[in-house]
């Protein structure tokens, strides 16, 4: 008889925070900082162990969670810095702006939660304005991986690299990984009908009748948003649609920007401006 | 590096400062923290103009980025800056804005202005600083007593207090602006810091008290000055 075990995959979160104990296993010069969240999600109480003082955990104390980071990065290390993601970017907006991005310094930012990840709490832990709100800051990159392989690449290549990267993890993934640079053509169709599809959104596009004969790209990294991909793609005067997992119309702009040499028509799809007091139904529509 | 300096003449310090003109309306911050900045550079600090980013070097985070004229004429009476470049402060194109700006301007280390922002940025240099084996060097923040309504302070403040940071010291000069004042020494004090209370125009007291033992603890002077009135 064969015995086998089934090990589950892991989520998002376990990928990243164990992207993130090997960094700090593998260098003195990564820290990672918490406010509470995550402080005792395997495998960070075995990490703390090993290096107490580079996981700083500042209790629930978001603006110094952002301060000390930035402090952190003035002395040369490189910051990981983590929680849901209202309270690593909306909260401490100010401590973005001017403690990271005015000093000069970088830092690696990891959000979970998403737009609705866990609706059943409501308003107060979601976000999905996150991305929109980074988007003032000049010099960031913001990546919006759609499995957790990608999650697990892209946070350990965040970490090595220098500068502004905010990391935006979810529950909802696709079946595969896709680890292309930019912006990859996973399926070929029409030129005049292209649909952007951000993150974990992919497999739902795939599957959407409306985008049956369109040309499907897909990316990871949203910021800087891959202009000349896309250019390289569209047809003359294409339709556009992007797809993104947090609020509609937060890459209008970079859009706008990449097809600005050509007559085109661009569709928004995400999540709506709304002030929701809804619970548990949160469906991003397609 | 070296502290053992010849001390700075305030009356050079105010010609310096007299070279800032233009409409500025903290000059009372500045002329708040002018005392304790001269003490700060002449017998406190180790840093050097010649090696500004020196690693080993001393930190001092102007948080209270109000008012930098005394900023300024300190910074160029011990050498980071040109006395001629004085004259363009708050002027198009100069580096000495009416906020200090690290990335333009040598030995400046936090661009500041925003109130509540020093004092954790402070504490995340003086841990950057442990985590990286450097010893020797210490934290310096200068607050005001107003700024220290801010709430981010108080999240630094309890953390700091019980995370052990004998190298961070945090001055608040006290010249009564704050709104809805509270105990100044008492703040720190409840949270773990050593606190000291001294008359923040006295520069001896001023130096003792900025070298006085931490106990294993992060210190907090009050230097109190006159009321802005």
């Amino acid at each position: 008889m064969t015995m086998t075990t089934r090990i589950a995959a892991p989520t998002m979160r376990e990928a990243f925070l164990r992207a993130a104990a090997d960094a700090i296993d593998a260098d003195d010069r990564t820290a990672l900082v918490l406010a509470d969240i995550s402080a005792g999600a395997d495998p960070v109480p075995d990490l703390a162990a090993r290096h107490p003082d580079r996981v700083v955990n500042v209790g629930i104390r978001e603006q110094l969670m952002l301060g000390v980071a930035g402090g952190l990065a003035l002395t040369g290390l490189r910051p990981v810095v983590h929680s849901y993601a209202p309270f690593l970017v909306e909260r401490p907006y100010e401590q973005l702006k001017l403690d990271l991005g005015h000093q000069g310094v970088g830092a690696v930012l990891v959000s979970i939660g998403a737009s609705y990840d866990q609706p059943g709490i409501g308003r107060t832990h979601e976000a999905p304005e996150d991305v929109a709100v980074i988007d003032t800051l000049p010099g960031w990159t913001v990546h919006v991986p759609g499995h957790p392989e990608e999650a697990d690449r892209l946070v350990r290549e965040s970490i090595d690299a220098d500068g502004l990267v905010y990391v935006r993890l979810s529950d909802e993934t696709n079946a595969e990984p896709h680890h292309g640079e930019g912006l990859q053509t996973i399926r070929r169709g029409s030129p005049d009908d292209v649909v952007v599809a951000v993150g974990p959104t992919l497999d739902r596009v795939l599957a959407a009748s409306r985008f049956r004969d369109a040309t499907v790209l897909y990316t990871s990294t949203v910021r800087p948003f891959d202009a000349a991909g896309l250019r390289r793609v569209v047809g003359e005067v294409p339709t556009v649609t992007m797809v993104e997992p947090y609020l509609e119309g937060t890459s209008a702009r970079v859009l706008a920007e990449a097809l600005s040499d050509r007559p085109h028509r661009a569709v928004m799809i995400g999540h709506p401006r709304e002030e929701s007091h809804r619970y548990g139904d949160h469906e991003l529509r397609l | 590096m070296t502290t053992m300096r010849p001390p700075t003449d305030p009356a050079e310090l105010h010609r310096l400062m007299s070279l800032m003109t233009g409409d500025e309306k903290h000059s009372a911050a500045a002329t708040s923290t002018l005392d304790v900045l001269q003490v700060l550079y002449d017998r406190v600090l180790q840093v050097d103009p010649e090696h500004p980013d020196d690693p080993v070097r001393d930190r001092f985070l102007l948080s209270k980025g109000h008012g930098p004229m005394a900023f300024y004429a300190v910074l160029a009476a011990h050498g980071f800056l040109d006395e001629s470049e004085l004259a363009t402060w708050a002027q198009p194109g100069s580096r000495l804005g009416l906020h200090p700006d690290r990335v333009l301007v040598p030995g400046v280390e936090i661009g500041s202005g925003s109130l509540g922002h020093g004092l954790p940025l402070a504490v995340g240099t003086a841990l950057g600083l442990r985590i990286r084996g450097l010893t020797t060097p210490r934290v310096f923040v200068l607050v005001g007593d107003a700024e220290l309504d801010e709430g981010s302070n108080h999240e630094a403040i309890a953390y700091a207090g019980r995370s052990g940071m004998a190298n961070l010291t945090a001055v608040v000069v006290d010249n009564a602006s704050a709104t809805h004042r509270g105990e100044l020494a008492e703040l720190f004090l409840t949270e773990g810091w050593r606190a000291i209370t001294v008359d923040g125009r006295d520069h001896d007291v001023l130096e003792t008290a900025l070298t006085a033992a931490h106990d294993d603890r992060p210190l907090a002077v009050v230097a109190v000055v006159e009321s802005k009135g």
